[in-house]
C-alpha cells in the first residue's frame, strides 16, 4: 500500500497553483505586482510551474516608488528578460510630478503609503480586473482575516467587514463592471515556509537577502540603509556593517538585520532562530495599531 | 515534545522541508478562552515573536488589563479590539518539528454561524471548547453539529478553565458523558476528550501538575500525532478541468494539456478515462509538471493530463475512470447553509458553482429548516435566512458530476451566488 501523501510544501504548492489558474480561468485581464521581494519572486516561480509549458498568461507591474534598491531593479529587468515577461511600471513620481499625491516631508518621509493612487490609476487605465500580490496572512493581523480572492468597489476600497465568504476550494470572482479583485496564492504561506521553498526549488535571489557589506544608520530601534532618499537627522551617524534585509521594499522605510547569512541554509537557520516578525524592520507598520487596516481599506496591497 | 530555542538552535534545514500540514479549525463562545487558547499553542510553541509581544504588552496596557490578553493576538480589525470579540475568520500559522499547522480562528456568537461554516470547511479537525463551570451548553451543540456538517474528520472537546472547577475529575466527567449522550446523535467518526486550563497553560503544550487523574495526552501531543493521512478520498478518482493549457510555441505544437487539482483517487499514465459530460473515452498519454512527468499522481495534486485521442474538453469538464462513475444528475438535495442577510427566495434563481463549474440552478423546494440547537427539523417554518441551515432541493440547467459530500467534500460541495449582487450567498453539502 502506497502512502498517498504530500509534504506541507508540495501542499501549499498544489493550492497556490489551483489559485493561479482560477485566476487565469477566472477573469479576462489579470496582472501579477511584483516588486522583486521574495514573495512576488515565489508567486511568479508558481506561475510558471502552474502554466507550464505555455507562457505565463499575466503581465506584470510593478508600482515603483522611484526609491528602490538598485539591486532589486536588476534583478526585475534580468528575469523579465529570461522568461519572456511582459512588465508594465506604475510610477510614484509621475503622480507626484501630476500633483496626484502630495510627497510625504520630514525625516520619516515615506513613498510606501503613496504606492496606492498610482496601483489603482494603474488598474484602471490596463483595465485589469484582477491584480495579484505575494502577501502572506501571517505577515499580519489585519492580513490574517483577508480571503484568497478578495473583492474591491469601484474606488479600490476593501470591505473587511463584508467581505465573501470563501469555502473548500471554490472561489466566487464575480463582479460588476468597474470592480476589480485582489488575489493571494500564497495567503497560507509563513515567511519559513517561503524560504524553505526558494531552498528546494532553488531560485534565484536578489543579492539583498544575503548577508553584504553597505553604509547603514538606526533610527528609532532599526537600521536602515544610507541613501540619496534618506534626510539624516545631525545625530545620526552612518556607518558600514555587515547586513542583509528579510523584506524588500521601498528604500525609505525596509531595515536591515545584521546578518551573517551567505546562503539559502543560513537564511533558513537564522529564520528559525528569530525573535521578531519580518515586518518588525517595516517602518510602514510601526505607525498605528491598525496602520495596514487603514492602508489596506483604502486600497493598498 | 515541541520547539525549544535549542532545538531551534540544531535546526536541520533538511527535515523541516518534509513536514506534514494539519488545518484545525477552532469554535467557542465569547468567554470561553478560545483566543486565550490560540495564544497559549502560539505562545508556549515559541511562535509568537518578540516585536508582537511588545505591541500587545503595550496594547493590554493601554487597555488597562491586569495581565497580557493574549486574545489581541487573534483580533486584528481595529472594531474587533475595540469591542473585545472576534468577528471574521483569522487565519493563524504555527508549527514544531514535527508539523505545520493552519489554524482557522472562528468567532462563537449566534450571528456568526457562517464563519464557523467557512472556517470549517477547509478542515481536518476541529477544537470545541467547554467551559467547566458551564458545561454543555446551546453553542456546543451548535459547534459539534457544524463540525459534523462539514464532516471534520476529528474532534477535540478541550473542557477549560479547569483551574475554576478546583481540577475536578468528576465534573470532567460528567461533561464528557453529557456529551457522548449528545454526540450519539451526530456523524463524529473521531472524537477526544482533554481537561485543560488555556489562561495557566494546563495540558495545552505541557502537562498538568494539577490533574494526576487525567493520564491521557496534552493538546499539543494529539495535535502533532493525529492521523491525517485518510483524510482524502484516494480511492474515487476525479478530475476536475480547470483550465486548457495550449502552449502556442513551436516545440510544443500539438501540445494540449488538461490543467486541475485532482479532487479524489488517483490518476496513472496508461489509464482509461471517460471524460463529462460528453462520454469520449481516452487513455492517459502524460501527466505533465515543470519538474518532469509523473507516472501517477493523486488528490490534492496540482497537475496537467494530456490524452491519447482529440477530444474536445473545456473547464468544467470532468476525467473519471470508466468503472468509478460520479453521479450525474440535474436534480438532487443539499444541506445548505444561508450566509446573506438577504434572505433565501423560494424558488429563486441563483448561479451554482461547484468543481470548476459553474451553471444557473433553480431552489426548488426547502424539505425542512433545522433547528442547530436542537437539530429538530422544522416542517412549518421554511423560510431560510441569515446563518440558517436546512435541507432544499436544487435544480440545474446542465448536469453536474458529483458524489455526495460525505464520500468526497471536494465533489460534494457548492456554492450559490446571487445574480443582482454577485454575493456568495450559501454554501451547500450534497446528500
Amino acid at each position: 500500500m502506497i502512502d498517498y501523501h504530500l509534504n506541507h510544501l508540495k501542499e501549499l504548492e498544489a493550492e497556490s497553483i489551483y489559485v493561479l489558474r482560477e485566476v487565469a480561468a477566472q477573469f479576462e485581464n489579470p496582472c501579477l505586482l511584483f516588486s522583486g521581494g521574495k514573495d512576488s519572486i515565489v508567486v511568479l516561480h508558481l506561475a510558471l510551474k502552474a502554466f507550464y509549458p505555455a507562457s505565463v498568461p499575466f503581465t506584470l507591474l510593478h508600482v515603483d516608488t522611484g526609491h528602490n534598491f538598485q539591486e532589486a531593479l536588476d534583478y526585475r529587468d534580468n528575469l523579465v528578460k529570461k522568461h519572456g515577461l511582459r512588465l508594465l511600471v506604475a510610477s510614484v513620481q509621475e503622480a507626484i510630478d501630476k500633483g496626484l499625491v502630495r510627497e510625504e516631508k520630514g525625516y520619516s518621509a515615506s513613498r510606501n503609503a503613496l504606492q496606492t493612487i498610482p496601483l489603482l490609476e494603474a488598474i484602471e487605465k490596463n483595465k485589469f480586473d484582477c491584480a495579484m500580490g505575494g502577501a502572506r496572512r501571517d505577515e499580519e493581523k489585519a492580513r490574517a482575516k483577508e480571503r484568497f480572492f478578495s473583492h474591491r468597489d469601484e474606488f479600490g476600497q476593501w470591505d473587511p467587514k463584508n467581505q465573501r465568504p470563501e469555502l473548500w476550494n471554490i472561489f466566487n470572482g464575480r463582479k460588476h463592471v468597474g470592480e476589480h479583485f485582489r488575489v493571494f496564492p500564497i495567503s497560507n504561506w509563513t515567511e519559513m515556509d517561503v524560504w524553505q521553498y526558494i531552498y528546494q526549488e532553488q531560485i534565484e535571489m536578489p543579492s539583498l537577502y544575503f548577508s553584504h557589506k553597505r553604509k547603514v544608520f538606526e533610527r528609532d530601534g532599526v537600521w536602515y540603509a544610507a541613501s540619496e532618499f534618506i534626510q539624516n537627522k545631525p545625530t545620526e551617524v552612518i556607518e558600514e556593517r555587515v547586513v542583509r534585509f528579510r523584506t524588500v521594499g521601498d528604500i525609505t522605510c525596509t531595515g536591515a538585520v545584521f546578518s551573517e547569512a551567505s546562503t539559502l541554509e543560513d537564511i533558513i537557520q537564522e529564520v528559525a532562530a528569530s525573535r521578531t516578525t519580518e515586518r518588525g524592520t517595516r517602518a510602514d507598520d510601526k505607525r498605528s495599531e491598525a496602520a495596514m487596516e487603514d492602508r489596506k481599506k483604502a486600497g493598498y496591497f | 515534545m515541541t520547539t525549544t530555542i535549542e532545538e531551534i538552535d540544531n535546526f536541520d534545514s533538511k527535515a523541516y522541508l518534509d513536514m506534514e500540514l494539519l488545518r484545525f479549525s477552532t469554535a467557542g463562545s465569547v468567554d470561553d478562552g478560545k483566543s486565550t487558547l490560540i495564544g497559549r499553542l502560539l505562545y508556549d510553541s515559541k511562535s509568537i515573536f518578540q516585536d508582537q509581544m511588545d505591541a500587545i504588552e503595550a496594547a493590554s496596557a493601554k487597555r488597562g488589563e491586569e495581565y497580557v490578553n493574549l486574545a489581541l493576538l487573534t483580533d486584528g480589525l481595529r472594531a474587533e479590539r475595540e469591542q473585545g470579540i472576534t468577528i471574521d475568520v483569522a487565519y493563524r500559522y504555527f508549527s514544531t518539528p514535527k508539523r505545520k499547522f493552519i489554524i482557522a480562528d472562528t468567532p462563537g456568537h449566534i450571528q456568526y454561524t457562517r464563519n464557523m461554516v467557512t472556517g470549517a470547511s477547509t478542515a481536518n479537525l476541529a477544537i470545541i471548547l467547554v467551559d467547566a463551570r458551564k458545561g454543555i451548553i446551546e453553542q456546543t451543540y451548535r459547534h459539534s453539529y457544524i463540525a459534523s456538517l462539514l464532516q471534520i474528520p476529528h474532534i477535540i472537546v478541550c473542557i477549560n478553565k479547569m483551574d475554576l472547577v478546583e481540577w475536578d475529575e468528576k465534573t470532567f466527567n460528567r461533561i464528557v458523558n453529557d456529551y457522548k449522550a449528545f454526540a450519539s446523535k451526530l456523524d463524529i467518526k473521531d472524537v477526544h476528550f482533554l481537561p485543560i486550563s488555556a489562561l495557566a497553560g494546563d495540558n495545552v503544550v505541557n502537562r498538568s501538575e494539577n490533574m494526576d487523574w487525567y493520564q491521557g495526552p496534552t493538546l499539543m501531543y494529539l495535535l502533532e500525532t493525529i492521523h491525517i493521512g485518510s483524510d482524502l478520498n484516494h480511492i474515487d478518482a476525479r478530475f476536475p478541468v480547470q483550465y486548457v493549457i495550449r502552449p502556442m510555441k513551436n516545440e510544443y505544437h500539438d501540445f494540449r494539456g488538461y490543467a486541475g487539482r485532482i479532487a479524489g483517487g488517483v490518476f496513472r499514465v496508461g489509464d482509461k478515462v471517460k471524460a463529462l459530460p460528453s462520454g469520449f473515452s481516452s487513455k492517459i498519454k502524460s501527466i505533465v509538471t515543470m519538474d518532469g512527468d509523473l507516472q501517477e499522481a493523486f488528490a490534492p495534486q496540482s497537475v496537467t493530463i494530456t490524452l491519447e485521442d482529440e477530444i474536445d474538453i473545456s473547464r468544467g469538464d470532468m476525467l473519471v475512470r470508466e468503472n468509478n462513475m460520479p453521479q450525474v444528475e440535474q436534480e438532487f438535495d443539499v444541506m445548505l447553509c444561508w450566509m446573506n442577510e438577504k434572505k433565501m427566495v423560494p424558488r429563486g434563481k441563483y448561479i451554482l458553482r461547484h468543481t470548476s463549474r459553474e451553471c444557473k440552478c433553480i431552489v426548488k423546494e426547502t424539505k425542512y429548516k433545522l433547528n442547530i440547537n436542537t437539530l429538530q427539523r422544522l416542517e412549518d417554518d421554511l423560510e431560510l435566512g441569515l446563518n440558517d441551515i436546512g435541507r432544499v432541493t436544487i435544480r440545474t440547467t446542465v448536469p453536474l458530476f458529483f458524489d455526495s459530500y460525505r464520500k468526497n467534500r471536494n465533489t460534494g460541495s457548492i456554492i450559490l451566488v446571487d445574480e443582482s449582487t454577485n454575493e456568495t450567498v450559501a454554501a451547500g453539502m450534497i446528500v
